[in-house]
């Protein structure tokens, strides 16, 4: 095992400057979308009083879901001590962080109220799982400060471990948290279950790591260089596969314990066959595109070295589509299905009741979900060249970049 | 409305002359009115919203009602035109007032009564309150 | 913010300390005066008719009092719109023009047994439940249900997260999607933040029955509303004599609005 020498990003190809561009104009014309519906009010969105939360909050949930997940490469190179990992520590933190904020920028910038973010920062309601997130987030950030600079400063490593393990156990509750903001919603059927916090767990592994993965090839084309060696870009392949079976899995179940309940045959019907654009969405996308066609992807024949690295990364692209997928079809499919105000009754108002809730997204809408993932991207892009979180572990110049 | 001091700078620097009400008073002091205005809505509002407290001593109706401005058409002008009674000063002191995104800026139609007397009991609890704010 | 305060009109301390002796005096008048607004306090609780008890508007609101609705579903006509259209008046909501994002406080639901074809048509707006959903989840306390029972969003707090429309069992939450002008002086409402059926609160603290109630009261007489607390009200002599039942009674949040021939 050679010494791994960390180094910031210098004198980065042209690509990686094309990318800063795409990253500062869609955070420009976020912005702009933000205010616009700051301005007008949600009525500029495809969000009304069925769909109360819209594209804002599937990017925000998917970026935040993922954030944690991020953190995986360093919880598994700290805590359970897998040293093959350990190169990409430092870059994993980062990105858990850059990917937190991502989320909540836009979770933000969607509020009704955006200008009273102080009210939400001083007063709180401590029955709420949004109050108690609002902690969880702002320990996030400063425990991993925390166990970056364990990882960074020579004085402060006899503390990386503690501080590792409360990352871990931290990015658990996160990730239980987020998932129990949508459980703890009594009155909503495809909410109603415990299993929304471990199928958040599952999905934050599969999201983390396909960002993760992404990222270390964009540095590597960013650089001309090869940051991973060929075992660690096998490693990073079977998790990938494994993080995307146990997703499948705890939809699975979820769907089938559903399924068991007469009371839930109605909603299960919806999101798996009869609701239109959500089971589409739900088969087509999360399941073909996202769990599918990645599986293919990493599972067939790896023979051309390179060719391996380009399977990685678009398999990782596709489970990405996979997770906003994922997230469309619980957030707003979920409550697309009218609410059972009167179980067995067939209703209807001038209020929708009774009726499947109506949503199309909106360009300002969707311009601000995409742009918490730019936010992200940026953020690790210049923390990546303002401190020494890249590993150099192999020098040999990568020919097929 | 303006103390002495500011009479004499008027000659050199624009002053806000905000209409004056139309009951005797005013719920308090001037000074005080000045400089605690936002705190007496405040504390007033939270006393209202959650403990359904309406006095009226110091409710922002009471102050709407009593301070409203007649426009060019004999009827009280909202927040919407520069001579409407909150905004003379704020305009001037470049003070974003939000209050009126969601209230009334103007008295509502039955409503004109108002002009509630100062009632010493609330002025003296509130006083309590800002002296025991500052501290 | 300190520094400033101290240094505030001496004035204003010095009239404080002056005050010192008037507001003992005045405490004491004021205690006598709550005394005698006691009194008739008592006695209107004994009203049988919907009429708020009084309460002198210094004294804040108290759990000894629990503000109900009942809703006699058989005497609520199929066509009529009475209760929205007092509500939309009350309130200042006007018509509904764009009914995916404009405000509802109160609906007609129309539900069909379709095992018997039964159809009935009655009003909907917030339970004002007991244990409220909306209340647990608002991340600021915002949301929140008042000692006598009336849940409200405390519209200066409100950051627009609309938590409590996804919890809310009932549809009963709307959210202010535009710039809204001309609101009514006590019932202010603007964008951004989320509103419900108030159980007109400030016709309550003045004594008054809502809007919905008074405009039943001249057509289907369909509506009661009162005091669960008061042994004597209206309400909870129907509630204690004839079976009601309150909507979704299975989630346990003890809805503070009844209805009877569900």
């Amino acid at each position: 095992m050679t010494k791994t020498v960390y180094r910031r990003l210098r004198r980065p190809q042209t690509f990686f400057y094309l990318l800063v561009v795409l990253h500062v104009v869609v955070i420009g014309l976020g912005l702009s979308s933000a205010y616009h519906m700051e301005h007008n009010g949600h009525v500029v969105t495809g969000m009304n009083n069925h769909i109360v939360w819209g594209m804002p909050h599937v990017f925000a949930v998917f970026l935040i879901v993922a954030a944690s997940g991020a953190l995986n490469v360093a919880s598994i190179s700290s805590v359970f001590a897998k040293l093959d990992y350990k190169p990409f520590a430092r870059l994993s933190g980062m990105l858990a962080v850059a990917l937190l904020v991502g989320g909540l920028a836009v979770l933000v910038l969607d509020l009704g109220r955006p200008d009273r973010l102080i009210v939400a920062m001083t007063t709180y309601n401590f029955k709420s799982i949004f109050a108690w997130n609002i902690y969880l987030y702002i320990g996030f950030v400063a425990i991993i400060a925390a166990y970056l600079f364990t990882m960074m400063d020579r004085t402060a490593v006899r503390y990386n471990k503690p501080i590792a393990y409360l990352a871990f156990v931290w990015r658990l509750i996160l990730t239980t948290g987020t998932g129990s903001i949508f459980g703890f919603l009594i009155a909503r059927e495809a909410y109603d279950t415990a299993l929304l916090a471990p199928l958040f767990i599952a999905g934050s592994f599969a999201y983390g790591l396909a960002f993760t993965v992404l990222v270390l090839i964009t540095m590597c084309r960013s650089m001309n260089e090869k940051l991973m060696s060929d075992e660690v870009t096998g490693k990073f392949r079977n998790l990938l596969i494994l993080f995307v079976l146990v997703v499948v899995y705890f939809t699975v179940v979820k769907h089938l314990t559903n399924l068991y309940a007469t009371e839930h045959h109605g909603v299960e019907w919806f999101l798996l066959a009869g609701g239109g654009i959500y089971p589409a969405v739900f088969w087509f996308v999360q399941i073909g595109i996202g769990t599918v066609l990645p599986l293919i992807l990493l599972t067939a024949k790896w023979d051309i070295e390179g060719e391996a690295r380009f399977r990685l990364s678009v398999a990782s692209i596709l489970v990405l589509i996979g997770g906003v997928a994922q997230m469309y079809v619980i957030i707003i499919g979920g409550q697309a299905y009218p609410l059972d105000i009167f179980p067995g009754m067939e209703v209807s108002s001038s209020f929708g009741d009774g009726a499947v809730g109506w949503y199309v997204p909106s360009m300002p809408e969707i311009l601000l979900g995409v742009m918490g993932v730019s936010i992200a991207m940026l953020m690790s892009g210049l923390a990546f060249m303002a401190l020494r979180f890249l590993p150099q572990t192999d020098t040999t110049p990568d020919k097929t970049a | 409305m303006l103390g002495p001091a500011s009479a004499q700078e008027s000659a050199r620097v624009p002053i806000p002359e905000p209409a004056k009400g139309r009951g005797e008073a005013c719920v308090a002091d001037t000074e005080l009115m000045r400089r605690d205005h936002m705190n007496m809505l405040t504390h007033q509002r939270d006393d209202t919203v959650h403990d359904g407290i309406r006095t009226e001593t110091f409710s922002l109706k009471g102050c709407i009602d009593c301070h409203a401005v007649d426009g060019p058409d004999a009827r009280p002008v909202d927040i919407s035109s520069p001579q409407h009674f909150c905004r003379t000063c704020h305009d001037y002191a470049a003070v974003k007032v939000d209050c009126f995104q969601c209230h009334a800026s103007k008295p509502g139609e039955a409503d004109k009564t108002a002009a509630a007397a100062p009632h010493d009991a609330d002025v003296a609890a509130l006083s309590d309150y800002l002296e025991g704010q500052g501290q | 913010m300190s520094g400033e305060r101290e240094t505030a009109p001496g004035r204003a301390k010095d009239q404080a300390a002056e005050g010192v002796e008037d507001t003992r005096r005045g405490f004491l008048k004021g205690l006598t005066a709550a005394v005698v607004t006691l009194a008739p306090g008592v006695t209107l609780m004994a009203y049988p008719e919907g009429a708020a008890a009084a309460r002198a508007p210094s004294d804040a609101v108290t759990s000894k009092v629990r503000w109900g609705l009942l809703i006699d579903v058989s005497k609520c006509p199929d066509g009529c719109t009475d209760c929205v259209t007092a509500c939309n008046e009350e309130n200042g909501l006007g018509p509904v023009t764009r009914p995916r994002t404009d405000a509802q406080w109160i609906r007609k639901v129309t539900v069909r047994d379709p095992s018997t074809g039964l159809k009935r048509s009655f009003p909907v707006m917030c339970q004002h439940c007991a244990s409220p959903p909306c209340v647990d989840v608002c991340p600021t306390g915002a949301s929140f249900k008042r000692a006598d029972g009336i849940v409200l969003v405390d519209k200066h707090i409100c950051i627009g997260c609309r938590y409590c429309m996804m919890a809310c069992p009932y549809l009963a939450r709307s959210f202010v999607h535009e710039p809204l002008q001309d609101q009514k002086p006590y019932a202010p409402r603007g964008k951004g933040t989320v509103e419900s059926c108030t159980m007109c609160v400030h016709r309550v603290d003045d004594g008054r029955i809502p809007a919905c109630v008074e405009s039943c009261a001249s057509s289907g007489k369909a509506m009661v509303f009162g005091d669960l607390n008061d042994p004597d009200s209206e309400i909870s002599k129907i509630v204690r004599t004839y079976a009601t039942s309150q909507i979704r009674a299975d989630l346990g949040l003890d809805p503070g609005v009844r209805y009877q021939n569900l």
